[in-house]
C-alpha cells in the first residue's frame, strides 16, 4: 500500500537515526501505520503465525544443533540423549519436532486461504509465486530434518527420496551419487543433510522478507476480494491487525501446546526410535502427515505413459503437482478474486479440499486394490482443477454482484 | 547493432567485453566444479569396492545377505523348484527382458541361466535394492515366490526379475567371480 509515510521523528536519537539509517519510519511504516482493510478475518491471522512458527524453529534448532552430532555413528545416540540427559532437552526436542507439524499445518490453512479468497491473481502473482517457494524450501528442510535422528524412518524415507532422481533417464543415477555421496545413503548423506538443514531455515527467512515486501507493496487482499478504494476501507494495522494476529497466535501457541506436552509422538512414527539399519526396510514405509498427499500422487502412477515408465511418470507427477501451484495466477481466468462471488468455484474448491485430504489419507494407507483407483482419481482432479477447471470457470461462471467497497459492506451487516 | 550510427565491425571494446566475460564465466565454472564435486563419493568411498564372501554352509534354499558399498548383497543357494520355475517363465512375460547382469553381455535376455551363475545355476547373487525407490525386498515372499519388496509392491521371481509392481528393472546382478568352488568375491 504505497502512499505517505506518517512517521515523524520525535525524540533526539529517532531524528539522528532518521538522517542515517531510517529503520525506526521503516518499522513504523510495516508494522504500525501500514494500512490493513478492515474486514479481515482470522483467517488472515496465519502469516504472523507462520513468523512465528519460522522464529521457534530457528530458535529450537540452534539449541538442539549445540548436543546433535551429525555422525551416523552417534546421531541416534545424541537424539536420545537430548531427550534423556540434557536439561530440558525432551521439551526442545519436542518443541521442534512438533514445531515442524505445526508450521505445516498453519502453511496450508494459509495456502488455502489465499486460493479460496483468490489471493494470487493480479497484481499479487509473484506474491504467490514467493510464497511457493518458500513451500519449497519448507518441503526441503522438513525432509533433511527429518533424516537427522537416524532411525529407521529416517533412514528410509533418504533412500526413497533421493532415489526418485534415479527416475530420470541417464543423468539420475550420477545426480543421485552426487546427492548422497555414496553408492547408498550413509555418513556422508547425513552430514551434508545437517549442514543443509541448518542453512535452508535462513533462506527462508530471506525469502520471507521478500514476501512480506512485495505484500506491502501491493497489500492485502480481503474476504471480499475487491480493491481498497479509500482510506474509509482501512484500519492501522497497529493497534487492529497487531491484537487480532496477537490473539490467534496465542490460540495457536495453545494448540501446539497441547501436542507437545501430552501427544508428542502423536504426529511422528514408532519405527523412527529403532536405529537406522541398512539392511532391514520397515514393512510399511511412510512419509511424515505433511507429505502424504504428494506421496499418494507418487504412488498413483502405476502405468506407463508412452515412452515414460510407471516410476518417471510418478515422480514427475509428484513434483507436477507442486510445480502447478506456481502457475496458478495464470491458470485461473476470472476476474473475480473471492470465492465467496463465484458459486461455481466455490463447489470445485472444496472438492478440491476433499480430494487433497482423501489423497493424504490414501497416503498413510498400504497400496493396494481400490486405494490405487481411489489415489489416481484423485490425482486426476487435483490436476484437472488447476489445468482445465479453473481456466474453463472464469468463461462460463456468471459471479455474483461484488459490493461497492468494503466500508460499504461492513457497514451493511453491521445494521442487521 | 540497431543504430545505423555505428560500424557494422565489433570494435575494440566489443572484443574486450567479449573476452572479459568468457574469462570471466570460465572462471567461475572452473570454480564452482569443486564445490559440486566434493559431494561425489570419493577415493576411500570407492575403494571399498570389493568382498569376498565363504558360502560353504549354505545349503539348498537357503540365502545370506551381505553388505556391498552399504548396499545389501543376497547370495541364494536356489532349490530345484525355483530354478525350474525360473526356467520356465517365457521371455514375453518379463516387464524387463535384459538380463541387468554386470558379468555377461550388456544387451542379454533375462533368462534364468543369464541371471544365474555360470555353471552353477543354483547360485544366484543379486544387489537387494528394489529398483523402484531402493527399499530392501523381503527374501522368499511374493506371488512369484521369489522376492517381495514392502514398500511399494514390487514382486520379483525366483531369478530376481521384476513381475509385478512399480518397479522398472530386474534386481541387478553385481560384478562377481568364484576364487574357489566355496568363496564368491564380489566387486
Amino acid at each position: 500500500m504505497s502512499g505517505h509515510s506518517t512517521y515523524e521523528p520525535k525524540s533526539g536519537i529517532e531524528k539522528w537515526l532518521e538522517k542515517r539509517l531510517p529503520i525506526v519510519r521503516l518499522l513504523h511504516d510495516a508494522g504500525v501505520s501500514y494500512p490493513t482493510p478492515r474486514n479481515l478475518n482470522p483467517l488472515w491471522t496465519f502469516g504472523g503465525i507462520l513468523a512465528m512458527m519460522l522464529v521457534i524453529q530457528i530458535v529450537s534448532g540452534i539449541v538442539l544443533a549445540m548436543h546433535y552430532a551429525s555422525n551416523s555413528a552417534l546421531a541416534f545416540d545424541s537424539v536420545e540423549g537430548i531427550m534423556r540427559d540434557v536439561n530440558w532437552g525432551w521439551l526442545i526436542r519436542y518443541i521442534h519436532a512438533n514445531g515442524a507439524s505445526m508450521f505445516f499445518i498453519a502453511v496450508y490453512i494459509h495456502i488455502l486461504r489465499g486460493l479460496y479468497y483468490g489471493s494470487y491473481k493480479e497484481p499479487r502473482e509473484l506474491l504467490w509465486v514467493l510464497g511457493v517457494i518458500i513451500y519449497l524450501l519448507m518441503m526441503a528442510a522438513g525432509f533433511m530434518g527429518y533424516v537427522l535422528p537416524w532411525g529407521q524412518m529416517s533412514f528410509w524415507g533418504a533412500t526413497v527420496i533421493t532415489n526418485f532422481f534415479t527416475a530420470i533417464p541417464v543423468i539420475g543415477q550420477p545426480i543421485q551419487t552426487l546427492l548422497i555421496g555414496g553408492f547408498a545413503v550413509d555418513n556422508a548423506t547425513l552430514n551434508r543433510f545437517f549442514s543443509l538443514h541448518y542453512l535452508v531455515p535462513f533462506i527462508i527467512a530471506g525469502v520471507v522478507v521478500l514476501h512480506i515486501w512485495a505484500l506491502h507493496v501491493v497489500g492485502q487482499n480481503n474476504p471480499l476480494g475487491i480493491d481498497v478504494k479509500s482510506e474509509k476501507d482501512t484500519v492501522p494495522f497497529t493497534p487492529y491487525a497487531t491484537s487480532k494476529d496477537g490473539l490467534f497466535m496465542v490460540l495457536f501457541l495453545v494448540f501446539y501446546a497441547w501436542f507437545v506436552f501430552y501427544q508428542p509422538n502423536y504426529l511422528g512414527h514408532p519405527d523412527n526410535y529403532t536405529p537406522a539399519n541398512p539392511l532391514v526396510t520397515p514393512a510399511h514405509i511412510v512419509p511424515e502427515w505433511y507429505y502424504l498427499p504428494f506421496y499418494a500422487i507418487l504412488r498413483a502412477i502405476t502405468f506407463n505413459i508412452g515412452p515414460i515408465d510407471s516410476k518417471l511418470g510418478g515422480v514427475l507427477a509428484m513434483f507436477g503437482s507442486i510445480a502447478v501451484t506456481a502457475f496458478l495466477p495464470w491458470l485461473d481466468t476470472s476476474k473475480v478474486r473471492s470465492g465467496r462471488f463465484r458459486p461455481l468455484f466455490r463447489i470445485a474448491f472444496w472438492l478440491f479440499v476433499a480430494a487433497v485430504l482423501f489423497l493424504g489419507y490414501l497416503g498413510s494407507q498400504p497400496a493396494d486394490g481400490n486405494a490405487v483407483l481411489y489415489a489416481q482419481v484423485c490425482t486426476a482432479y487435483y490436476f484437472a482443477f488447476f489445468l482445465i477447471i479453473l481456466p474453463v470457470l472464469g468463461f462460463i461462471e456468471k459471479p455474483k454482484a461484488l459490493p461497492n467497497s468494503i466500508i460499504e459492506d461492513v457497514l451493511a451487516k453491521s445494521k442487521h | 547493432m540497431a543504430h545505423s550510427d555505428t560500424t557494422a565491425e565489433p570494435t575494440r571494446r566489443d572484443f574486450l567485453l567479449l573476452t572479459a566475460g568468457a574469462f570471466g564465466a570460465v572462471g567461475v565454472a572452473s570454480v564452482a566444479w569443486p564445490f559440486i564435486d566434493q559431494m561425489n563419493p570419493d577415493a576411500s568411498t570407492r575403494a571399498l569396492a570389493s568382498i569376498e564372501v565363504d558360502i560353504s554352509a549354505l545349503q539348498s534354499g537357503q540365502s545370506i545377505t551381505v553388505l556391498w558399498r552399504g548396499k545389501p548383497v543376497v547370495v541364494r543357494n536356489r532349490t530345484d523348484k525355483e530354478i525350474e520355475e525360473g526356467k520356465a517363465v517365457k521371455l514375453e512375460e518379463l516387464k524387463d527382458p535384459i538380463a541387468r547382469n554386470a558379468n555377461v553381455d550388456p544387451s542379454a535376455d533375462a533368462t534364468d541361466a543369464n541371471r544365474s551363475a555360470k555353471d552353477k545355476e543354483n547360485i544366484l547373487v543379486m544387489v537387494k535394492v528394489c529398483t523402484h525407490l531402493g527399499c530392501i525386498p523381503l527374501d522368499e515372499s511374493g506371488e512369484f515366490g521369489g522376492w517381495f519388496c514392502p514398500c511399494h509392491g514390487s514382486q520379483y521371481d525366483t531369478a530376481g526379475r521384476i513381475r509385478k509392481g512399480p518397479a522398472p528393472e530386474n534386481l541387478p546382478v553385481p560384478v562377481y567371480a568364484f576364487t574357489s568352488d566355496t568363496k564368491i568375491r564380489i566387486g
